[in-house]
């Protein structure tokens, strides 16, 4: 009898949980899904709910604990030191080592620094890990500990980190090195009008903001920060560095798997060796594929991932096909998604077309091309917008107008919303007789 | 420190301003007037004394709403819930918990104390609120009356709590108005002033339009039907319309909308458990543990209602059968007749839908009920299920109707949450959830790959649904408890889910890879 394969997993994020359940789904292979960071797949995504007690820790676990054993999943909470690929060995940090078959990296990002003076002081921090909620916790309790945070880098993790202290009533400075909030994916009204957001909230947002230093207190803690061109010194407490992230492969750049910016893999995941496979926002295509940038860090790649690597690693050997790009994310109140590609500013002949509510916060953005119309892409703030309808869409090449002219197919508001389709039709209308004068 | 110690601290990080303590202070007064009155402290000019202790807890609930949602931004106002003792199961918790049980324990069973006495006038409590029952009904008030006072209140008050916490969902605004309508209008206002119709020659029992039998169980006990009839046309309509709530209106407007047309929007209890239960809503137990004994408990209160009420209709169709057009075997083989059918259907239709102890279960009850009617018929058995009608009523009443969906429903609320009745033990929802999993065109639609299975959802689902755990799959929410609140899709970040009424093809969609992803599987299985 051949043994039974062994497929090891390391990471239990989105994607080596998913991966894990898919291969539960299709064999009886055995699995293991290692993590140091946490026993239990935990939803990354809400770590902010925790601190703002919408939720506890254990309403971030989507599967009980006797889920794993009943799918004969093996955990273990380890920290991984060393692969050895010669001898298909993991090394564990406390000595002990685990032989596979198969092995998948999925060890996820780590906070991206950039050598700023003080930033490993303490009161300095990201937040990416259950291990960062614990100290944010420990270093922002409440007002009267932390009387000042700093937040440095306009993304999605910065705007949430904003969110959370405030539901504390901790005043929030935020430093932004674009000209309006998140102007680098988002075009300019739409930027300003999530700025604006923000600003309404009471966040201090300083805009073409850099951090030039943190200095230090008498006990090595974090006491103020230098911003870059003004010299101006603001005292904190706390400073969350959320210039986004990067891979978490330290442990893995002294083995004889390739990396660059990430674990380098082909379209079906694997590594230059062959038994290896790298998954989620650790890894990097050593190949380009449309817009989407080699490093996928999203919540939906980690999955597709998983679900995709589990067809292969079950015999049908498959290749990563995301389909349409979406994505969607939460400025406070403000809800965001966005399906097809929308740039902040259009690609050579392609234009946008905006639409924003009079008094509300509500507006839509879209990219088509100009010369055939072709609908390329929609953002969509404070309206609930339909996937399905969207994917149908693009798979169908249709044009900005039929999107325009079909918007309540589109619609995803709860029952009695308001709905805003004739005021968008009527810009759009307005807007086409400009084009054509 | 360890995480998990994070929310169950029971600190709040946000303290009450001093406009909201002045409030709390206002309504505690008001609440605290009502309480010495059954003491008989207030004698005096108790319609006055009544007026400002409603005026004061009115004043302190919106006044403190007022302030706790006037300066926000619009958004989820969840802040905090699991910091805070009320909550979070803290002291304050176990406090009103203890409070509000030993009300109810009061209201079923001692309401002497409230001053309820025989053959006297009322004093206490209960004198407190005559004034308002004499100029509403033209009858001194009874332990009833009062708790219909404060049942009403409590909807309106924190309804209007709720109308400012939702005021930027149009959804919920209108559920909530809805609620408040019916609490006020069918529940409160219109069987008193039924009552001021009633004569000595002519008399209409108790009626609240909406509250349909099983949930009202008592709808056709003699008593009742002899009411009804004796009142003439208007009674004999109002029993007819009795009779076809629950076997027309309830499963042509299940089959509409779900079963939350009744559950959410019209229903007295589910009123109660969104507007001042709203606070205690993330409190419902979400384990599979607990949805197995939810779907044992709530089905078996059902077959005890069913059985309860064909021993009472029979036993006092048994005594007067020339005094009805219905005697007692037609009645005892119709609803025979009615059961056989409804679980044929499901065997033909919907087989597949059930889990094989579902099935079995539901044959087994079936065929206990036809020997036992069927024995009862040949003459074998003096009483239909053995023992006698009344018994089986008294036992439904003290253990279903006032331990379970009074002291344990509602005295409970701050410690499993707002629906316990409702899930746990109401036969109403458990048929208009039979109805709403097998033949309703309402479902809650997931939003192709967005989920981040980040489970607000899942945690302020009232009903202990696992709302997560399909929208990570990408499947549509169809389950009979659901109650269509709609909190779920009010609290997701990212615009997953979706309450709507579509074409009943379809409705229950299984995929093993969500939208977004475009491999090809069917190569796969070939």
């Amino acid at each position: 009898m051949r043994a039974q394969e062994h497929i090891v997993i390391i990471g239990n994020g989105i994607a080596g949980t998913t991966l894990a359940r898919h291969l539960r789904k299709n064999s009886n292979k055995k699995i293991s899904l290692i993590s140091d960071e946490s026993p239990y797949f935990f939803s990354r995504t809400a770590l902010m709910y925790v601190y703002m007690g919408h939720m506890k820790w254990k309403h971030l676990q989507p599967y009980e604990a006797s889920f794993w054993k009943k799918n004969k999943i093996e955990l273990i909470q380890k920290r991984v030191r060393a692969v050895e690929t010669d001898s298909n060995r993991l090394i564990f940090q406390d000595q002990t080592s685990i032989t596979y078959n198969q092995l998948v990296l999925a060890t996820g990002s780590i906070p991206k620094k950039f050598g700023w003076p003080g930033q490993e002081l303490r009161g300095v921090q990201g937040l990416y890990s259950k291990q960062d909620l614990e100290l944010l916790e420990q270093q922002a309790p409440s007002n009267q500990v932390c009387k000042r945070a700093v937040i440095v880098g306009g993304g999605l993790i910065g705007v949430e980190l904003a969110e959370m202290l405030h539901s504390r009533n901790i005043p929030v400075t935020f430093l932004v090195r674009e000209k309006q909030f998140w102007n680098t994916i988002l075009p300019e009204h739409s930027a300003s009008l999530i700025t604006n957001h923000i600003l309404n909230h009471g966040i201090d947002l300083k805009r073409s903001t850099e951090l030039k230093s943190i200095l230090p207190s008498s006990q090595n803690r974090v006491k103020s920060i230098l911003t870059k061109d003004q010299e101006e010194e603001i005292k904190c407490d706390l400073v969350g560095l959320t210039t986004g992230v990067q891979p978490n492969i330290e442990f893995v750049k002294p083995s004889k798997i390739e990396t660059d910016t990430g674990i380098l893999i082909d379209a079906y995941f694997k590594t230059n060796v062959s038994n290896v496979y790298a998954i989620g926002d650790c890894a990097e295509r050593n190949y380009s594929l449309g817009y989407r940038p080699k490093v996928e860090s999203v919540w939906y790649t980690g999955r597709i991932m998983g679900e995709t690597l589990a067809q292969t690693l079950c015999g049908n050997p498959t290749t990563y096909t995301p389909g349409h790009w979406f994505n969607s994310a939460k400025f406070f109140a403000i809800e965001y998604q966005t399906y097809g590609w929308v740039f902040s500013t259009p690609k050579k002949g392609n234009v946008h077309f905006y639409w924003k509510h009079e008094n509300e916060e509500k507006a839509i953005e879209i990219e088509y091309e100009q010369s055939t119309g072709k609908f390329l892409g929609i953002n969509t703030f404070g309206i609930r917008l339909r996937h399905e309808f969207f994917n149908e869409v693009l798979n169908k090449n249709r044009t900005a107008d039929y999107v325009i002219q079909h918007l309540s197919k589109a619609n995803f508001d709860p029952e009695f919303f308001a709905s805003y389709e004739n005021q968008i039709q009527k810009k759009w209308q307005q807007d086409s007789n400009l084009h054509t004068n | 420190m360890a995480i998990e110690n994070i929310s169950v601290t029971g600190r709040s990080p946000e303290s009450f301003s001093l406009q909201q303590k002045a409030f709390l202070f206002i309504g505690f007064l008001g609440l605290f007037l009502a309480l010495i009155s059954v003491f008989n402290q207030l004698e005096n000019n108790t319609l006055g004394w009544m007026l400002l202790s409603i005026a004061l807890m009115s004043l302190g609930i919106i006044g403190y709403a007022r302030e706790l949602y006037k300066a926000k931004e619009p958004g989820i106002k969840n802040d905090n819930v699991f910091f805070k003792s009320l909550t979070n199961r803290g002291i304050w918790a176990y406090a009103l918990g203890i409070f509000l049980t030993g009300f109810y324990v009061v209201l079923y069973f001692y309401p002497a104390y409230l001053g309820l006495n025989d053959n006297t006038e009322n004093t206490g409590l209960i004198a407190f609120f005559d004034p308002l029952s004499n100029w509403l009904s033209g009858n001194p008030a009874s332990q009833w009356f009062v708790y219909g006072v404060f049942y009403t209140l409590a909807v309106l008050l924190f309804g209007i709590k709720f109308l400012w916490k939702y005021k930027n969902n149009k959804y919920q605004r209108i559920r909530t108005f809805s609620v408040l309508f019916f609490q006020l209008g069918f529940a409160f206002l219109i069987p008193e002033f039924m009552a001021r119709l009633n004569s000595d020659k002519f008399a209409l029992p108790y009626y609240d339009l909406k509250n349909i039998w099983p949930l009202n169980y008592y709808n056709f006990e003699q008593y009742r039907v002899d009411e009804f009839i004796s009142a003439g046309g208007v009674g004999v309509a109002l029993l007819v319309f009795g009779v076809l709530s629950i076997l027309v209106i309830t499963p042509f407007l299940t089959y509409k909308y779900g079963k939350r047309w009744y559950c959410s929007w019209v229903c007295g209890c589910g009123g109660l458990a969104e507007t001042a239960g709203d606070s205690f809503r993330h409190l419902s137990d979400k384990s599979i543990k607990s949805w197995k004994i939810e779907r044992w408990m709530v089905h078996l209160v059902t077959v005890f209602v069913v059985i309860m009420t064909m021993a009472v209709v029979s036993s006092y169709l048994g005594y007067e059968s020339e005094k009805y057009w219905l005697s007692q075997p037609v009645f005892l083989v119709g609803s025979s007749v009615l059961l056989i059918l409804i679980y044929a259907w499901v065997l033909i239709y919907r087989k597949d839908s059930f889990n094989k102890d579902a099935l079995l279960a539901g044959g087994g009850f079936l065929l206990a009920i036809l020997i036992l009617v069927g024995l009862h018929l040949l003459g074998w058995t003096q009483n239909l299920f053995f023992i006698e009608a009344e018994p089986l009523r008294s036992s439904y009443g003290f253990l279903i109707g006032s331990i379970f969906s009074g002291v344990i429903g509602t005295g409970f609320y701050p410690i499993l949450g707002n629906r316990v009745w409702c899930r746990f033990g109401c036969p109403m929802a458990a048929i208009l959830g039979f109805q709403q999993r097998l033949f309703s065109k309402f479902r809650i639609t997931t939003n192709g790959g967005q989920c981040i299975s980040c489970g607000n959802c899942s945690v302020y689902c009232e009903m202990g649904i696992d709302v997560r755990a399909y929208a990570q799959k990408g499947e549509n929410i169809v389950r009979s408890s659901c109650v269509g609140c709609g909190i779920c899709a009010s609290v997701c970040p990212r615009g997953v889910l979706k309450l709507e009424n579509e074409s009943p093809k379809n409705r229950l969609n299984e995929n093993e890879i969500l939208l977004g992803n475009d491999i090809d599987l069917k190569q796969y299985t070939k």
